[in-house]
């Protein structure tokens, strides 16, 4: 059973959005945080100072572990964040300003 | 916006005092971060998902369905995606919503009731900032919201009754669950059977779920590694002794991409603290009618005490009573609300009860090596609080935060201030933040012409 057949959800049409320039699937309402996991990503920045990797660590917006850059924007928590179609989501480097 | 009450936090707690004060003729206006009603218990599917079994992920389903039907029947209005950054004495609640959250929203109240819930504690271990590492709260959150499962086979850790939901959740969504690792001691529930008496049918549903996935137990054991270079590929977990200590060559390694970690929860107060209500310890503190000690303002649920939700509705629904009351000039009559009061009271005891099984074990800060990242936004390591400490005499957790930037970082301490205190060996003492969420400055800038506008018309 996968969670998608566990509640019973019949969501509309998958869309496609990139991520660091490879496409991946994403469903209607969606977070960025919940496409990215969908598609087995589970690290999107690395940190400011050591260059570590993160991704989703609290899940509910307290943390900003999930920092990600969206369509040029940084600093957005992917867990809050809902997905569109066509969004180009990539890898937070440090603070995101520097690229 | 003008209201009678402003209720923040869509939750048990906020939902229950909504109901009530809108029942007795209160305008009502209930402000939540999250796209729909519910809170972290009651989180829904995203509508886009079209879920038409969201109750395969919940318990207490019936009561869910009636309180949502019960708030589309009343009159109380509903503010989602409203981030609320600060209440203003008197009373106006501040927030942010739109996309990308630059516009802010301000509503004016005669009472405020803070239903601001909680969030979860996680003490650091080698290895915790890992991408695979989320805590149970947050893994469960994202499977009931977003319908996802962080990997294939997961490790649940730490200690709470949360991670066995989150266990046997992740499990019925299809995830591997390799072992469920509880610290508490399984003697400590027999000291406390009085208190927690009430807890063993839901215990023993538990056990037998767990027995269905097939997952093991492991209880007074503790994660003392998490292993991998860029991602988690596994944990090496040992067995505790009498004394809550590691008991050596106990050790033993077990694969896994994810681990749901967890010690408990903290109370969200930030803007109870604003406010200038007083707590006690970390909760806020609240009388008989859920009154804070700032007068028009109450609180209900998690930010009073954790309880679960089915506390957050019996004191939502005091608060409620009180508060249609108060708004009125009336003086409350207690008897309105007998029920719940008995209900507060047998849970309030059962939080006691929880709290004293449900106690991280006394070594957990000898487990962190120099190494250790204890401030995940600041990356600031165990040796550094150590060394302030230890070389620059830090006594308090404020003067580690000082020397270290430990709490300085984008979450404001939120998710870092236990391990900071525990590693630094000083109280966990509360910080005051002047705002519940970051807020851009242009927002902020705009404060003043807000006002004069609207004070002109």
């Amino acid at each position: 059973m996968n969670p998608l057949d566990l509640a019973g959800a019949r969501p509309g049409p998958a869309f496609t959005v990139t991520f660091d320039g490879r496409q991946i699937e994403a469903l209607p309402g969606q977070t960025v945080a919940a496409a990215l996991w969908a598609a087995g990503i589970t690290s999107w920045r690395t940190t400011r100072r050591t260059g570590r990797p993160r991704g989703i660590f609290c899940g509910i917006g307290v943390c900003f572990d999930c920092l990600v850059t969206v369509n040029g924007r940084p600093n957005q928590r992917a867990c809050l964040v809902p997905v569109h179609s066509g969004d180009v989501i990539r890898t937070q480097e440090g603070t995101g300003h520097e690229d | 916006m003008r209201t009678d009450l402003a209720v923040i936090g869509a939750g048990p707690a906020g939902l229950a005092a909504a109901l009530a004060a809108a029942a007795y003729g209160l305008r009502v206006t209930i402000l939540d971060a999250a796209p729909a009603p519910g809170g972290q218990f009651y989180r829904q599917p995203a509508a886009g998902l079209r879920a038409g079994r969201p109750q395969a992920l919940h318990h207490q389903w019936r009561t869910w369905e009636r309180l949502r039907d019960a708030l589309a029947a009343c009159d109380a209005e509903i503010l989602t995606d409203h981030h609320v950054w600060a209440v203003e004495c008197g009373f106006t609640v501040h927030a942010l919503h739109g996309p990308g959250r630059q516009e802010s929203a301000a509503v004016r109240a005669e009472a405020v009731l803070l239903a601001t819930g909680g969030y979860e504690k996680v003490l650091p271990f080698p290895g915790w900032t890992l991408p695979g590492v989320v805590t149970a709260g947050g893994a469960q959150a994202m499977l009931k919201s977003a319908l996802v499962v962080p990997g294939r086979r997961a490790v649940v850790a730490g200690t709470g009754p949360l991670l066995l939901p989150v266990a046997t959740g992740l499990a019925a969504a299809g995830a591997e669950v390799a072992a469920l690792v509880e610290s508490a001691d399984p003697k400590a529930f027999v000291r406390h059977i009085r208190a927690l008496a009430a807890k063993a049918p839901e215990g023993a549903g538990y056990a037998a779920r767990l027995l269905r996935h097939r997952i093991r137990f492991l209880a007074r054991h503790t994660v003392v590694r998490a292993h991998g270079e860029h991602t988690l590929t596994g944990v090496t977990v040992a067995a505790l002794d009498s004394g809550g200590r590691v008991r050596p060559g106990s050790e033993r390694h077990i694969p896994c991409d994810t681990l749901a970690v967890g010690h408990g929860m903290l109370p969200h107060t930030d803007l109870a603290e604003s406010l200038g209500c007083r707590l006690d310890g970390h909760t806020v503190r609240v009388d008989g009618e859920q009154r804070t000690d700032v007068p028009g303002v109450w609180a209900a649920g998690e930010a009073t005490g954790i309880g679960g939700a089915t506390l957050a509705l019996a004191e939502g629904h005091i608060a409620g009573r009180s508060i249609a009351a108060r708004l009125r000039s009336r003086e409350p009559d207690p008897r309105e609300w007998t029920a719940a009061a008995t209900v507060r009271g047998r849970l309030r005891t059962v939080a006691r009860g929880m709290d004293a099984v449900y106690s991280p074990p006394p070594s957990w800060t000898e487990q962190i090596t120099d190494d250790t990242v204890v401030c995940r936004c600041e990356e600031v390591t165990a040796a550094s609080v150590r060394r302030a400490v230890g070389e620059l005499g830090a006594g308090d957790l404020r003067t580690v935060k000082l020397l270290t930037r430990a709490g300085m970082g984008w979450c404001q301490g939120r998710m870092c201030a236990p391990a900071v205190a525990g590693v630094a060996g000083c109280e966990l003492t509360s910080s005051t933040r002047p705002f519940a969420r970051p807020v851009p400055l242009g927002v902020l800038a705009r404060q003043h012409e807000d006002t004069t506008e609207e004070g002109a018309s």
